[in-house]
C-alpha cells in the first residue's frame, strides 16, 4: 500500500474529477519551479559556507546520502504545494495563508538543502502528482489535496526522524535535519487541524489503538505510511504500563499520541515512489 | 524487538531494566549524576537546586526537567480551566496534559536511579483564570521545548535515545502549532520560531534553562553545559 493509492481511493468518492481536471492539465505542465528559484536567490550564503567549514572540502558520503534523500522529499513537497497554489479555486481564500506559509517553508527547505549539497545535490526529478491523469483529484478537489498534504507531512516527519541516528553527533547537519523535522511536524499539525475544521474526525497528532495505526480516515491506501504509528514500546518500555494523570496506567491512544514513529529510507522511498516519474 | 516486548510486559521495574538493557547501559554509568553533583566548584550552589549531570543521562535529565515543567503546567490548566474555556479547548488541554505526563513518566522510568528529583514548579507569573495568560504560557513552553530538543540532539551519543527524543519532539511541535492556532490563526510556523530558511529555532541548554527556571522553584543547572542557576 502506498500514498499513490490514496488518490485512487478518494477518486472513488468524487467521480467527476476527470472532467474537472482535464482543462487544467496543460496549465500544470507549464508551471516551473518558480518558488524554489525565488527562495534560492534569497538564500544567504553564510549557511552554506558554515556547512562546508564544518567538514572541510569533503562532506561524508553517508551524510550526503541523507541530505539527498531529504532533498528528494522536499522537491516532491515543494512541487506539490507550488502546483496546488497555482490551481485557481483549489485552495479556498480563507485557507490560502496556511498554504502560502507551508509552500514557502518547503521551497526554503529545497533551497537550503541544495545550497548545503552544492554540486552533490540531485536534480529535481519529474513528478506525476496525478499519475498520468489517471488520478487527478489531488489538484482539483480541496479535500483530496488536504488528504495528500496530510500524508506527505506526516510521512516527512517520519522520514527525517528515521535519518537522525545516521547523523548522530553531527551538530550542524543533525541540527538542521531536526530543525526541518520540527517544521514538518508543525505543518502536519495545522493540515490536520484544517481537515478537522472541514468535518474529518482527526486531531493535530497521530492517534490510534492496538489495531489501528492509520488515523487519517483516508483508508487502507495509506496504511503503509502509518505502519507502526500505534507502537507503544519505547526503548523496551511498554508505556501503557506507566502512570497517567488519572491512574496507574496509560490509555493506549495516549501512548500512541505521545510518540511519533520513524520510518527508514527504503520504506519512505517505496511509499513515495509512485509520485516520481 | 519481540524479546524486548516480552520483557516490557512485566512490572514497571521490569520495564526499566529492559530499557537500560536495550540502551546498552551498564552499571558503570550509574552515578553519573553523583559525579556531577560532587564537582568541586559547584557542590555548594547545587544544594539549592539540581544539576542535570553529563553524558546521555544529562541530556535525558534535561528533557525530563522540561517535561516535568510542561506536565505540571497542563495538570494545573485542566484542574482550574481558564474563564470561558470551550469544550474543544478543554479537550485539547486534557490531551496535551496526558501526553506531557506520559513523557515525564517515560523519562522517570527510563532514567530510574539516574533521574533527577521531582521539581517544584513556580507558576506565580501565570494567571490560570485568563485564557490569554494560559495560552501564552503554553505557547512559550511548547516552542521552548521544541527548540530545546532540537538544540540538544547532537549531544546524544546513543542512537536509541536520539530516536526517542525525535519521537517526542515532533509531538511537541504538533502541540506548538495547535496552541499557536488557538491564539492566532495562521501563526503555526510564525517567523518568531521558523527562520527565513524554513528551519525551526533551536536553543542551547544554557539558553533554555534560565527561561525554564523562571517557572521553577527547584532551579535546574547544567554545569557541564555552561549554565549554573
Amino acid at each position: 500500500m502506498n500514498l499513490f493509492n490514496v488518490i485512487e481511493e478518494i477518486e472513488k468518492v468524487d467521480p467527476e474529477v476527470v472532467d474537472r481536471m482535464s482543462p487544467r492539465r496543460a496549465a500544470i505542465k507549464n508551471i516551473t519551479s518558480f518558488g524554489s528559484k525565488v527562495a534560492l536567490a534569497a538564500m544567504p550564503m553564510a549557511l552554506a559556507t558554515m556547512f562546508k567549514r564544518a567538514y572541510g572540502a569533503d562532506t561524508p558520503v553517508a551524510v550526503n546520502d541523507v541530505l539527498n534523500f531529504a532533498l528528494k522529499l522536499e522537491y516532491l513537497e515543494s512541487y506539490f504545494y507550488n502546483q496546488g497554489a497555482a490551481q485557481a479555486g483549489l485552495i479556498p481564500s480563507n485557507n490560502s495563508g496556511y498554504f502560502a506559509e507551508i509552500q514557502s517553508d518547503e521551497n526554503q527547505h529545497v533551497a537550503f538543502l541544495k545550497s548545503v549539497l552544492g554540486s552533490a545535490a540531485v536534480d529535481m526529478p519529474a513528478f506525476d502528482l496525478t499519475a498520468g491523469g489517471a488520478f487527478p483529484t489531488v489538484l482539483s478537489n480541496y479535500d483530496t489535496f488536504l488528504a495528500v498534504s496530510n500524508v506527505f507531512e506526516d510521512t516527512g516527519v517520519r522520514a527525517y526522524k528515521g535519518q537522525a541516528p545516521n547523523l548522530l553527533g553531527n551538530k550542524v547537519v543533525l541540527g538542521a535535519a531536526l530543525a526541518i523535522h520540527a517544521v514538518e511536524a508543525r505543518h502536519a499539525s495545522v493540515v490536520r487541524q484544517i481537515r478537522a475544521s472541514r468535518g474529518v474526525d482527526i486531531s493535530a497528532w497521530i492517534t490510534g489503538s492496538a489495531s489501528v495505526a492509520n488515523d487519517t480516515g483516508i483508508g487502507a491506501a495509506v496504511d503503509g505510511n502509518y505502519k507502526d504509528e500505534n507502537n507503544v514500546m519505547q526503548g523496551g518500555v511498554d508505556v501503557t504500563k506507566l502512570p497517567s494523570a488519572t491512574g496507574s496506567s496509560t490509555a493506549y491512544n495516549i501512548a500512541v499520541e505521545a510518540f511519533d514513529e520513524p520510518l527508514d529510507m527504503a520504506t519512505v522511498l517505496t511509499l513515495v515512489g509512485p509520485f516520481f516519474k | 524487538m519481540k524479546t524486548e516486548e516480552q520483557q516490557g510486559l512485566g512490572t514497571a521495574n521490569m520495564a526499566r531494566r529492559s530499557f537500560l538493557r536495550y540502551a546498552g547501559i551498564g552499571a558503570a554509568s550509574v552515578g553519573l549524576l553523583a559525579t556531577a553533583a560532587c564537582h568541586k566548584d559547584h557542590s555548594v550552589r547545587l544544594n539549592t537546586g539540581v544539576d542535570i549531570g553529563s553524558g546521555d543521562f544529562g541530556i535525558l535529565n534535561y528533557a525530563y526537567a522540561l517535561e516535568q515543567l510542561e506536565a505540571a503546567f497542563y495538570t494545573q490548566v485542566v484542574k482550574t480551566p481558564y474563564t470561558g474555556i470551550s469544550e474543544k479547548e478543554k479537550s485539547i488541554m486534557t490531551s496535551i496534559r496526558d501526553h506531557e505526563v506520559l513523557h515525564r513518566e517515560f523519562f522517570k522510568a527510563a532514567l530510574s536511579s539516574n533521574a533527577i528529583i521531582s521539581l517544584t514548579p513556580d507558576f506565580s507569573s501565570i494567571d490560570f483564570s485568563s485564557r490569554t495568560s494560559v495560552l501564552g504560557a503554553a505557547k512559550a513552553f511548547e516552542d521552548l521545548g521544541v527548540s530545546a530538543y532540537d538544540g540538544a540532539g547532537y549531544l546524544i551519543t546513543n542512537p536509541a535515545y536520539l530516536t526517542i527524543a525525535g519521537k517526542i519532539v515532533s509531538v511537541e511541535a504538533r502541540h506548538a502549532a495547535l496552541i499557536r492556532e488557538l491564539i492566532s490563526p495562521g501563526s503555526f510556523a510564525g517567523s518568531d520560531v521558523v527562520d527565513s530558511m524554513g528551519l525551526n529555532q533551536s536553543n542551547e541548554i544554557k539558553v533554555v534553562l534560565p527561561i525554564a527556571n523562571t517557572y521553577l522553584k527547584t532551579k535546574v543547572s547544567a554545569s557541564n553545559y555552561g549554565y549554573i542557576a
